[in-house]
């Protein structure tokens, strides 16, 4: 009796069975993989836009997931990541620097070094605080973006030229910027997982359950917290220096607090903690939003209901309702 | 930077932190005693203003405008209450959040199809319209001290209700340790929803007070409800006096801030510099405080909770 409850408590963070073993997100890449193929038999350019920004947000969800599903560590600035991301190919490309071997690793030091600074600060704090003391961080930078007047300030910023990599022009064509963006989930989640899996991860998967038992145990649990929001930052720059290509464009929007909530509720509504939950959780929060906009300009009367619905109704996100689902099958 | 600026100055900064305070008092109280995220509290401020506005033109009389707002929001707070967030309060934070969310999309968007996208104005009372004369050479809008006079108003009567009352004391016990109190007998669930309908509508008096002095516009609850969050936070959640003395820095030091930055900045830089960097630091300069209180006090100025 007591086991049995012990595997339906533990049950959506063991991979097992299709839906959260290796099945969905072999589904998930071969999908993306073949899809600039099947994506000539319609409005090619539509597509490929689409869903090179479906990969570019997941790859900021599946960092967002590291923190909130795997640490407990539930951050409302995340968008600060991928807007620093996006304003270091914005400003770098506005002074002529254009070749990725000078702009992403700056994106992703500038990321890197905002994230040990803040998270230095943040992880002081617990529960609630941390929550509001992220969401403080996430709103300096937006304000900073704001005011960058030589960068566009409130307008934000067109990039003329998209970034090269060594002179090649590889970000150019969309078709190749798409099979970048996915090169780049891929590798993202692999390493996501690799990390969970990992001895560091296990410590800290440890510390969300019980923090204080960690640290007796002889465990610096706020240096392990800290090393996954660094990571976790550096892949939300990531995102940032893709979007920023992807769009031509940088704008404080990119980092408003409520993309911090977009964030967080594409990896809710797929399902936390599972890392496959929030490339589905990205894919479902813009494949709807494009859907709905496309019905009616007031598609967020629609899309505010549905995210209470899932709130209430499915609190494990899609991947919850699917092992739910699944156990009512087989009794 | 002259004083006659620093008087006008600080009294607009008292006016944003009574308005904030008014705000941070329902949201400090739902999240102390409940444990639960409202981030649908900023469309109650929202909501109280476009019913003032829909009332007044119903009635073309403030006060009336104002006595059915105030129960319109308070009858559209406790349906939320009922139908939502009730479903909410044993659930993690994150729940809380994304419904609530859901729910901020929902009402901006509403709101917009009902009364439309551009700004809408409520004309203030014709008593209370037109400026007075505070000192030689100083013109104050009464209107904006009606506002900070209500504000501390409704303060003081908060003071008095949360110190020297019954309900008052089960929300103080409640906030500390809501176990306890539902252990002794007290149903929680009544009281939180007294506190939750109390709070909405301060919120909503919040909204109908400020619309004749700003645009009553879809999304202006989205703004003030960081501001209140800030708050609540650098306050201590659920202290109702940490919520009344951080409303009362953060409207001083951001309107304050705001004001005089490029000033001070000038001091020590070169006027160029100082014009482009002295906006960006005074719009950050209440998170940086915020970010100092919890880097040297992680549970705000006033922390409650007894664990």
């Amino acid at each position: 009796m007591a086991d049995a409850t012990v595997t339906a408590t533990t049950a959506p963070v063991v991979a097992r069975g299709a839906f959260s073993g290796n099945l969905l997100p072999l589904l998930l890449f071969l999908l993306f993989a073949a899809l600039p193929l099947l994506a000539t038999l319609t409005a090619e350019a539509y597509v490929l836009s689409l869903v090179t920004r479906v990969m570019i947000f997941a790859i900021a969800a599946l960092a967002l997931d590291l923190l909130i599903g795997y640490g407990a560590l539930i951050s409302f600035g995340h968008a600060a990541f991928v807007g620093l991301g996006a304003y270091a190919v914005g400003i770098l490309a506005s002074h002529g620097i254009k070749d990725a071997l000078i702009s992403l690793p700056i994106a992703l030091g500038v990321s890197a070094l905002f994230a040990l600074l803040t998270g230095i600060v943040c992880l002081r704090t617990k529960g609630v605080y941390f929550i509001m003391i992220t969401l403080a961080f996430g709103q300096m930078v937006y304000f900073t973006a704001s005011s960058l007047a030589p960068y566009g300030g409130d307008d934000g910023l067109t990039i003329h030229t998209r970034s090269t990599l060594g002179g090649l022009p590889i970000f150019g064509s969309e078709r190749s910027l798409y099979y970048i963006c996915f090169v780049c989930l891929l590798g993202v989640y692999l390493l996501c997982r690799a990390l969970v899996a990992s001895r560091f991860g296990r410590v800290y998967r440890g510390a969300r359950e019980n923090a204080l038992r960690m640290s007796t145990i002889g465990f610096e649990v706020v240096r392990f917290q800290l090393v996954a929001y660094v990571i976790a930052g550096v892949i939300g720059g990531l995102a940032g220096f893709l979007l920023a290509n992807a769009t031509d464009f940088v704008s404080p929007a990119y980092m408003s607090w409520q993309r911090s909530g977009d964030f967080l509720i594409m990896v809710i509504f797929g399902g936390m903690g599972t890392l496959n939950g929030a490339i589905l959780g990205a894919a479902a929060f813009l494949l709807t939003e494009e859907w709905l906009s496309g019905i009616t300009e007031h598609w967020k009367l629609i899309f505010g209901p549905l995210l209470v619905l899932v709130a209430v109704f499915a609190p494990g996100g899609l991947i919850g309702l699917a092992t739910k689902l699944r156990r009512m099958i087989r009794g | 930077m002259s004083l006659s600026l620093l008087i006008v100055q600080t009294l607009n900064g008292l006016q944003l932190g009574v308005l904030l305070f008014l705000i941070a008092a329902g949201l400090t109280l739902v999240f102390g005693v409940m444990d639960f995220i409202n981030l649908a509290h900023g469309v109650q401020y929202m909501l109280g203003a476009y019913l003032a506005v829909m009332f007044y033109g119903l009635t073309g009389n403030f006060f009336f405008a104002l006595v059915l707002a105030l129960a319109a929001t308070l009858a559209f707070g406790l349906l939320l209450e009922f139908a939502v967030f009730r479903h909410l309060y044993d659930r993690n934070h994150l729940d809380q959040v994304i419904a609530t969310f859901g729910i901020i999309l929902f009402l901006n968007q509403g709101v917009k199809l009902l009364w439309g996208a551009s700004p809408l104005s409520l004309p203030m009372p014709e008593m209370f319209s037109g400026s007075i004369v505070l000192m030689p050479g100083i013109l104050y809008p009464v209107w904006r001290l009606v506002i900070i006079g209500s504000g501390l108003a409704v303060a003081l009567v908060l003071y008095l209700l949360v110190n020297h009352t019954r309900v008052g004391m089960l929300v103080r016990a409640g906030a500390t340790n809501a176990q306890m109190v539902s252990a002794l007998g007290v149903n929680i669930r009544r009281l939180f929803m007294i506190v939750f309908g109390f709070g909405t509508m301060l919120a909503g008096f919040a909204g109908i007070m400020i619309a004749p002095i700003l645009s009553v516009e879809p999304g202006m609850g989205d703004t003030i409800l960081i501001l209140a969050f800030v708050v609540i936070v650098i306050g201590g959640i659920g202290s109702i006096r940490g919520a009344f003395l951080a409303a009362l820095i953060i409207g001083l030091v951001d309107t304050l801030g705001r004001s005089f930055s490029v000033d001070i900045l000038r001091l020590f830089m070169a006027p160029s510099p100082a014009r482009t960097v002295g906006p960006a630091i005074a719009s950050m300069l209440i998170y940086l405080l915020m970010a100092l209180v919890l880097y040297f006090r992680p549970a705000g100025l006033f922390p409650v909770k007894g664990r």
